[in-house]
């Protein structure tokens, strides 16, 4: 075999390293192709799981005409055929049916409601992680306990006192109601997370003569940035997303309602009218969408930092 | 001096609940209080607030409409469960083996990104009904009239007949079974709505857990000649059965509060009902505070198991500490 090698001069003349790349790609091909089966399944669901995005997706950009008589697959029959087309669905909803102020509506609710629950969250995370005071192992034990309660449970007495506080219809409703909601995960996930950071490293500021208020803010906030950056974008995604909570503490007047409200308004209203519906409903998902691609690797890490060690 | 220090230490008592404080507020306030309350005003009549005891769960659980939600509530919670929770395991298994798990995991978790009233909108897409004849609008209307089939409102009708194609009442049975077919169409339509919803998340939790097996002891098993499948039930399945609970825990709560999909995709229309829904229609087209309160009240008894062995797996996560 060496001998053959010796005398082959095609052989001979290829670097020892691209020899060895294509005796490997050999074995990769052979067990992909081993492997088909696994790939067709994962292509397949993940195909399946992309298709009523993908089809609603097309949908908003065909026009209203054409969008009641055929459905949305027919466009490729000609993909390339650009007048089959138009932005017009959503010019239409953004100026006609109040979706344009929905939106303003929304990023007004869910920035502060956003920051707020941060705050308070990574404050009360770091009492109960490295303070010590009577019961703060049952206040843990209770914020547990409340991620659980239905939201649903609490919906009546609230909004009778936000009656009785002229609050019903205010923003500073749902900031409020989204921080009290949000903070039970939010002081969860970040609690062990600054729990788990290096004692030693806490320990050496304390020597240092670092007040809490230094350690918080010079010290674990910078180390828990990502743990907190996750922690954001869930409560920036179930703020922007939230229906139940702007439709009962908001209700649905156009100067309030967020895009959800206004959103399922045009289903109700408007069952028919589909090509408001597929521009509508993208208008939605535009920022959550953005936020989620942009910022998946840190969403999932949060996650799994939660989760897992819970 | 002594003074100082009493001050100083009295300050130093005092400064914890500076940070820990702010959130006890808004948790009692927004939490613990108004479920406090919403237990007290499930006793009250909704309009003339007067004690009427349990008058309000006694009608509750007489009116068929309960039943009706209760049922569905189940079927979401053994359906959803079962079938996001099972699904995600494969597919985080597979997603083990291949290079561009990043992608795929991506497109099937991107549906945590979409609001619960997006994803109705979606989903009225495919579930778009036209009478036969003319061209579908709906993609699963469309699938099921290429393959000879009547098109069907999938959302509506409680029943998919297979004998027939046609629905065949039975005398004397209730009309859950007035068919030969695929019972409860329009919920397990809603149902899938949220199994759609839900899977990214149980495989991304369910694959951070498979990857943390090691690697050699699957491979030793495989050299001893185990198959894929008795590695996965007798391996993966019982190494990651933690997590497994983890998440199937989160679905249930999930899926117990599930308001928005009913609300939405059929206007909590009788058949379609859950708990949940049921309850905003007794607030607001009712104004039955005490019965909506009541429902609230059955919903946490829902949740309270699942709480409990939530509270007992923190405590256990506790001891390392």
């Amino acid at each position: 075999m060496k001998l053959l090698n010796v005398l082959n001069p095609w052989h001979r003349s290829q670097p020892p390293l691209a020899r060895y790349r294509q005796q490997r790609r050999g074995v990769r091909l052979k067990t992909w192709l081993s492997a088909a089966p696994v790939h067709l399944t994962l292509v397949a669901i993940a195909l399946l799981w992309t298709l009523p995005t993908a089809g609603l997706w097309i949908s908003s950009l065909r026009p209203a005409a054409d969008l009641s008589q055929s459905g949305w697959w027919t466009v490729f029959q000609h993909p390339f055929e650009l007048t089959q087309y138009s932005l017009q669905n959503y010019r239409d909803v953004l100026t006609a049916e109040h979706m344009g102020r929905a939106f303003l509506n929304s990023l007004m609710i869910t920035l502060p409601a956003t920051l707020i629950p941060v705050a308070i969250a990574t404050l009360a995370a770091y009492g109960l992680a490295w303070m010590r005071f009577p019961g703060r192992q049952m206040i843990m034990v209770g914020i547990v306990g409340l991620l659980v309660v239905p939201l649903q449970m609490t919906l009546i007495p609230v909004l009778r006192s936000y009656r009785d506080l002229g609050l019903v219809g205010q923003f500073a409703a749902v900031w409020l109601a989204h921080t009290g909601y949000g903070l039970p995960l939010g002081i969860y996930l970040l609690r062990n997370y600054i729990g788990s950071l290096p004692r030693e490293v806490l320990d050496a500021a304390a020597i240092d003569g670092a007040s809490h208020w230094q350690t918080l803010t010079k010290l674990v906030v910078p180390l828990s940035l990502p743990a907190i950056a996750s922690f954001a974008v869930f409560q920036f995604l179930w703020v922007w997303n939230d229906f139940l909570v702007a439709l009962v503490y908001l209700g649905a007047a156009n100067e309030v309602a967020p895009v959800t409200v206004q959103l399922s308004r045009l289903v109700g209203s408007r069952g028919q009218d589909w090509h408001l519906l597929t521009a509508g409903a993208f208008v939605t998902m535009v920022v959550p969408l953005a936020v989620f691609f942009a910022l998946q690797r840190q969403f999932v890490r949060g996650i799994l930092a939660g989760s897992l060690k819970g | 001096m002594i003074l100082a220090n009493v001050y100083r230490r009295g300050l130093r008592g005092f400064l914890p609940w500076f940070y820990v404080g702010p959130a006890l507020l808004f948790l009692l306030l927004y939490l613990v209080l108004p479920t406090v309350q919403t237990v007290y005003l499930s006793f009250l009549d909704g309009r003339s607030q007067q004690f009427v005891g349990w008058d309000n769960y006694r009608v509750l659980l007489t009116n068929p409409a309960t039943g009706i939600a209760l049922r569905n509530n189940l079927l979401w919670l053994v359906g959803v469960t079962g079938v996001s929770v099972g699904l995600g395991l494969v597919l985080a298994v597979l997603l083990d083996r291949v290079r561009y798990e990043p992608i795929i995991k991506g497109l099937i978790f991107m549906p945590m990104a979409i609001s619960f009233v997006g994803a109705s909108v979606i989903w009225r897409f495919v579930y778009a009904y036209r009478p036969a004849g003319q061209e579908q609008l709906g993609l699963l209307n469309a699938i099921v009239t290429a393959l000879g089939g009547q098109p069907m409102g999938w959302t509506v009708e409680t029943c998919w007949p297979l004998a027939d194609w046609a629905p065949i009442t039975l005398p004397g049975v209730g009309w859950e079974w007035s068919c030969w077919g695929i019972p409860f169409l329009n919920t397990l339509a809603l149902m899938t709505i949220m199994i759609w919803l839900q899977t990214g998340f149980c495989m991304v939790l369910l694959s951070a857990a498979v990857k943390g097996i090691p690697a050699d002891v699957v491979d030793a098993a495989r050299v001893d000649g185990a198959t894929e499948l008795q590695i996965f039930w007798r391996m993966t399945v019982p190494l990651i059965r933690p997590t497994i609970a983890v998440v199937a825990t989160t679905v249930v709560i999930v899926v117990l509060k599930v308001f928005d999909i009913v609300w939405v995709m059929t206007g909590g229309q009788q058949e379609t009902e859950v708990l949940a829904s049921r309850m905003i229609k007794e607030m607001f087209n009712f104004r039955e505070f005490g019965r909506g309160s009541a429902i609230a009240v059955l919903l946490l008894l829902a949740v309270v198991p699942v709480m409990v062995s939530s509270m007992r797996r923190f405590r256990d996560g506790e001891d390392g500490l």
